[in-house]
């Protein structure tokens, strides 16, 4: 009996997989977390940033989420530390510092 | 009532399509197999099926576009011969991996080179690996029955792969012989519809194919494939019984021709087949207890039930019609020894290579073969090398 998404890690046997590793649920990529990936760190000056929100749509990967019209902190979860925030500020309010 | 008439092995594939009338047909030109779209093309043209035919570039775009078209949820197939299927090949395993039942009619021919359109299996054995389930004709009767059954063995819930229905180019794919069609209802009512579980296109589920798998899992997820392969085996058998029931005619994993008492025995796929059959005929006259093992299924591999049915002989020929260029023989020769070896039969065997490039095999060819088998049972010839049949040396 195939497992759902959640429920699959390393130990899992053979026939408890899907067929061909199907995924029949949304928004399993929640679950794998990529932000262990990650060398460099961005990191958000709340005193500089002017809530224009340029950075969140240059997140590839949907790690600055939006509340009442605001940026929150980063999805530190899912972050690759990419950089393309840092890039996209007008303000300086995003730096990258080494390391996670 | 069944009609009987004449009609090429391409011709006899088409006339399946139009029977099965499937959702989806990308296609790109390839001979021998060209006329297979072509025909299909103007069944549509002519109101006579519903396919949504796609004019590709490319093999590699036909195979793309099935594997999309198949994960959508559509009942697909695809035609091609030679470099279009070598063209493939990246795709194939992909097709494959991702558990899409694709229906592919191929008219084998040599892989180049020398540049050469002929009849040969270098094709799809080279594909022999992929993933896909492989069946092979003798003659434009079996192709036709062959296609029929298709569907219901890939799309079948213990299998769910793509499967190759093979023939030999030009030698069936363009010779018209006589052969009997079935009616359409019985034929529709056997092939049945395409009713898959999980598809793209359905509205109340999400669904991704093709996922990146780490090391962690990709082993498990091969032993899954692996396993339906093996699965297939029982499907092939019961899809065959039924297949008998609406039409008279018997399939299984291999035909045995006179093998039952035969001392002396020949494996080998496709159109070579009948002409060793009329070899066996005069031999038979003679006393010579001559045989005939003719591989249908080539995957999954029978192979327990290939060493059983020759487990009796005291030579075999077992006969490829590719060359590996591993030293060692063709693909059948040494999965059919390996066989052998594993179900511990002492016979004599003997690899042989045939017919490349569209070379042509005749019945004494063949009875030098079975004449080739005695003398080598009797301990009087041996070889120290796979020999070539109708070599100039």
């Amino acid at each position: 009996m195939a497992l759902r998404a959640e429920q699959i890690n390393e130990k899992t046997r053979w026939q408890d997989l899907t067929e061909g590793l199907q995924i029949y649920e949304p928004a399993t990529s929640k679950l794998f977390e990529t932000g262990e990936w990650r060398t460099d760190t961005p990191v958000w000056d709340r005193e500089k940033c002017k809530q224009c929100l340029l950075c969140v749509p240059y997140c590839p990967d949907s790690c600055i989420t939006v509340k009442d019209g605001k940026r929150q902190e980063f999805d530190y979860d899912h972050c690759k530390g990419c950089g393309i925030c840092v890039k996209a500020c007008p303000f300086g309010a995003l730096s990258m510092k080494e390391g996670k | 009532m069944p009609t009987k008439t004449r009609m090429s092995g391409n011709e006899a594939v088409a006339h399946a399509i139009k029977q099965i009338n499937p959702d989806v047909m990308p296609a790109f030109p390839i001979t021998p197999s060209t006329e297979i779209p072509q025909f299909v093309a103007n069944m549509i043209a002519n109101g006579e099926i519903t396919t949504e035919f796609i004019p590709v570039e490319s093999e590699h775009s036909s195979m793309s576009a099935a594997i999309g078209a198949s994960a959508a949820g559509a009942r697909t197939l695809t035609a091609t011969s030679s470099c279009g299927l070598a063209l493939m090949w990246e795709v194939l395993y992909v097709a494959a991996s991702n558990r899409l039942p694709i229906a592919m009619a191929v008219a084998n021919r040599g892989l180049t080179g020398p540049l050469n359109i002929n009849a040969e299996h270098s094709d799809s054995m080279g594909a022999r690996d992929s993933g896909w389930l492989q069946i092979y004709a003798e003659n434009n009767q079996e192709v036709y029955d062959n296609f029929l059954q298709a569907y219901r063995i890939a799309e079948h819930k213990d299998v769910k792969l793509p499967i190759m229905v093979c023939q030999d180019g030009f030698i069936t794919s363009h010779a018209v012989e006589n052969i009997t069609l079935w009616d359409d209802a019985p034929i529709k009512k056997f092939v049945g519809e395409y009713e898959p579980e999980h598809y793209l296109l359905r509205e109340d589920e999400t669904m991704a194919v093709g996922p990146y798998a780490v090391s962690n899992y990709c082993m498990e997820a091969k032993k899954a494939q692996a396993e339906a392969m093996k699965r297939a085996k029982k499907v092939i058998l019961e899809v065959a019984k039924e297949f008998e029931a609406v039409t008279g005619r018997k399939y299984g994993f291999f035909e045995e021709y006179k093998l039952e008492d035969a001392e002396y025995a020949v494996v080998a796929i496709g159109s070579v087949c009948g002409t060793a059959k009329d070899a066996i005929d005069a031999l038979r006259k003679d006393g010579v207890k001559a045989g005939l093992l003719k591989i249908r299924v080539f995957r999954p591999f029978p192979a327990e039930e290939i060493a059983a049915a020759l487990k009796h002989c005291k030579a075999i020929a077992i006969l490829d019609r590719a060359e590996s260029y591993s030293g060692n023989g063709g693909p059948l020769g040494a999965e059919v020894t390996a066989a052998l070896y594993r179900a511990k039969c002492t016979a004599e065997t003997v690899n042989m290579v045939y017919g490349l490039s569209g070379r042509d095999v005749r019945v004494e060819d063949m009875e030098k073969v079975y004449e080739d088998l005695q003398k080598l049972a009797a301990g009087t010839i041996s070889y120290p090398e796979y020999p070539y049949i109708g070599l100039r040396d």
